[in-house]
């Protein structure tokens, strides 16, 4: 166990390595960043010495090296927009995001696995033929569509809840704010959630069912009926739990998904995330800010690939080492 | 009759197809007395296994029984709604399958299957079911029983994993178990060890079992009686000796010529030509018709029935041969 840690945390490295290399890259080919920074009325001389200055004349290795060192300790530059640190605008954004992602990922779990298993033992029923065609639609159905549309029934035609921003939020320590603790931060959070969960969801649902038709064929479940065990103990304990293992490998990986590429849900509900900030940083080509996203991006996926790969351990018992 | 633990009679398996209905099983009549292990041998696609599955009520759906009924201790079983079949299911009948690597749930613990087993059908509490685990598993067999108990499945090697499914089976202690081709997957050397097990423990508890396989080696090792099924119908039951030693009906008279002896030194091997009609293509009469080197008129007309034969009074054949000999 602890060797495979220590093996997956080495190749996290590397990965992040490589990842960095690229949003460092960045800097070398999305313009010439001088440029961004100086007037138009600048002589050479004087871009020459900035130059200088930033490091920019030093050997591409040592550059590297000198962005890995800056990004390791958080610190990813000034934005060219903003004229503010990249890391204090993104710790800013963040706990959005964040808390966005976590939401509609316990919305896509618990009703993906709900469903999931449900359309499952019903194979033939009239609801699970409802649920799987829904579903299908919900595949289907692009994110900024199903954002679009949900605003206008519930913000515009129904008027229940927001159709943009967080709505209030609380201050609960330096670098985290929370929309949860007021009711419109709450009813804000919904159509979002949704919108971003619902291809997760359905893709989860999808996943369990099909896992868990499998897992239902098997002759471990057979042999389960046949000892006359409970079909509660068959479904929840015996089935769903075999289920599981491929489904924590997707699901861990949509999870990343979700936090990644939440930019096109933030943007159509102008959600003040990490999301809607690099579409701006695009927008304005704002280096350093792109490179960062791309850096902390790369950074969830492999923080989530480790949790995935610890879970493995938990769920199933062949992978442990053996006892004798 | 009391010594009939389980009867079955002229049960009626269907397949619903699209167009047309497969009969899988057609008026199978057997009897297991107590105690007694009864074989059941036939070609792949007899209805082997199908009847063991018709029997603990497990078939697959869309498979059902269209006819007859299956009667143990007294009590009709094939008619139960879910709740009171799966009473029946572990603690009545119990089931060893073929393949002991799939047998087993790989991510719960020995322990967690016997123990949750048990408690579904007895009344002990987590304390006691564990103990009664430990003993079953050293009637099976298995060495350092307690010391093992908390494994996982992937811990035993195939022929130990056998001994936990039989110990499984065996955990609701019911009075007949349906062992479905308990040796086909395992080596050589490990069958007869399973074999042992499996008749050391219903002398013991004085179960019976239904032992499916199609190896002669292993029914003429372990069985009492034997029924010998073709194309979904008995075609001869009766003591294995007989059966295995004079069979009457001529499908088993070829069966057992087609098996390789080392005792008695035949030149060729007989073997019956064509093979097994598919489900949707069994002839009119007897099933066995367009094979059979004694076919006459009347196997094409008529369909034979279980008759008793004059000379083996426990010996049963679905032949006319039989019955021209007793009228004439």
């Amino acid at each position: 166990m602890l060797a495979m840690l220590i093996r997956r945390l080495i190749q996290s490295i590397v990965v992040m390595l490589v990842v960095a290399f690229i949003a460092f890259s960045l800097f070398q080919f999305v313009g010439d960043p001088i440029n961004n920074m100086v007037g138009q009325e600048a002589s050479a001389q004087e871009r020459a010495e900035l130059r200088e200055r930033l490091g920019l004349n030093d050997p591409i290795p040592i550059q590297f090296m000198r962005f890995v060192g800056n990004a390791a300790q958080g610190n990813f530059g000034i934005s060219y927009r903003m004229a503010r640190p990249v890391s204090a605008v993104i710790a800013e954004r963040l706990p959005a995001t964040l808390e966005l992602a976590m939401i509609s990922a316990f919305f896509a779990l618990s009703m993906g696995i709900g469903l999931g298993v449900y359309t499952a033992l019903k194979r033939s029923g009239v609801l699970s033929n409802f649920i799987m065609t829904v579903s299908l639609i919900g595949v289907s159905l692009p994110t900024f569509l199903i954002g679009i549309l949900l605003i206008y029934i519930f913000a515009v035609e129904l008027r229940w809840l927001p159709s943009f921003g967080r709505g209030q939020v609380v201050r609960i320590s330096d670098w985290w704010t929370t929309g949860l603790l007021t009711p419109s931060g709450r009813a804000s959070l919904i159509l979002p959630a949704i919108t971003l969960g619902l291809f997760q969801l359905t893709l989860i649902m999808r996943l369990v069912r099909a896992e868990m038709l499998e897992v239902l064929r098997t002759d471990y479940i057979k042999f389960a009926r046949a000892r006359g065990l409970a079909q509660r103990s068959i479904h929840f304990h015996h089935a769903l739990k075999n289920t599981l293992l491929p489904v924590i490998t997707i699901t861990g990986l949509q999870l990343g998904t979700i936090i990644a590429f939440a930019i096109i849900t933030e943007t159509v509900f102008q959600w003040p995330g990490v999301g809607l900030l690099f579409i701006n940083a695009i927008r304005f080509v704002d280096v350093p800010m792109m490179s960062a996203y791309l850096v902390l991006i790369a950074l969830v996926f492999v923080v989530i690939n480790l949790i995935v790969d610890v879970l493995y351990f938990v769920v199933d018992p062949r992978l442990r080492a053996t006892k004798h | 009759m009391n010594d009939v633990l389980l009867s079955v009679r002229d049960l009626v398996v269907e397949f619903p197809k699209r167009d047309k209905v497969l009969t899988a099983l057609d008026h199978i009549n057997l009897e297991v007395r107590r105690g007694e292990i009864l074989g059941m041998v036939g070609e792949s696609g007899a209805g082997k296994s199908l009847t063991g599955a018709a029997i603990i009520g497990l078939l697959e759906p869309p498979g059902r029984i269209a006819h007859g009924e299956i009667v143990l201790d007294g009590q009709r079983i094939d008619n139960l709604p879910y709740g009171q079949m799966r009473r029946i299911r572990g603690r009545k009948i119990g089931m060893v399958f073929q393949d002991p690597l799939t047998s087993l749930n790989p991510i719960l613990t020995i322990a967690e299957q016997l123990i949750e087993t048990i408690r579904t059908h007895l009344p002990m509490n987590e304390k006691q079911a564990r103990e009664r685990a430990v003993e079953l598993l050293e009637e099976v067999g298995i060495p350092a029983a307690r010391r093992r108990l908390d494994d996982y499945p992937h811990h035993f090697s195939g022929g130990m994993r056998q001994r936990v499914v039989i110990a499984l089976a065996l955990a609701g202690e019911p009075d007949l178990i349906i062992a479905d081709e308990p040796t086909t997957a395992l080596d050589v050397s490990v069958q007869a060890q399973i074999i042992d097990v499996l008749k050391r423990l219903c002398r013991d508890r004085g179960a019976s079992v239904i032992l499916v396989t199609h190896d002669m080696g292993v029914i003429a090792e372990a069985a009492d009686r034997v029924a010998v099924l073709y194309a979904g119908r008995v075609a001869e039951i009766g003591p294995v000796r007989q059966v295995v030693k004079d069979p009457s009906h001529p499908y088993t008279v070829g069966l057992m010529g087609s098996i390789p002896s080392v005792v008695h030194d035949i030149d060729r091997l007989t073997q019956i030509p064509g093979s097994m009609p598919r489900l949707d293509n069994i002839p009119q009469g007897c099933a066995f018709n367009p094979r059979c080197s004694q076919v006459h008129d009347r196997c094409y007309r008529d369909r034979p029935n279980l008759i008793a034969v004059e000379s083996k009074p426990d010996n049963q054949v679905a032949c006319w041969l039989f019955d021209e000999r007793a009228s004439s």
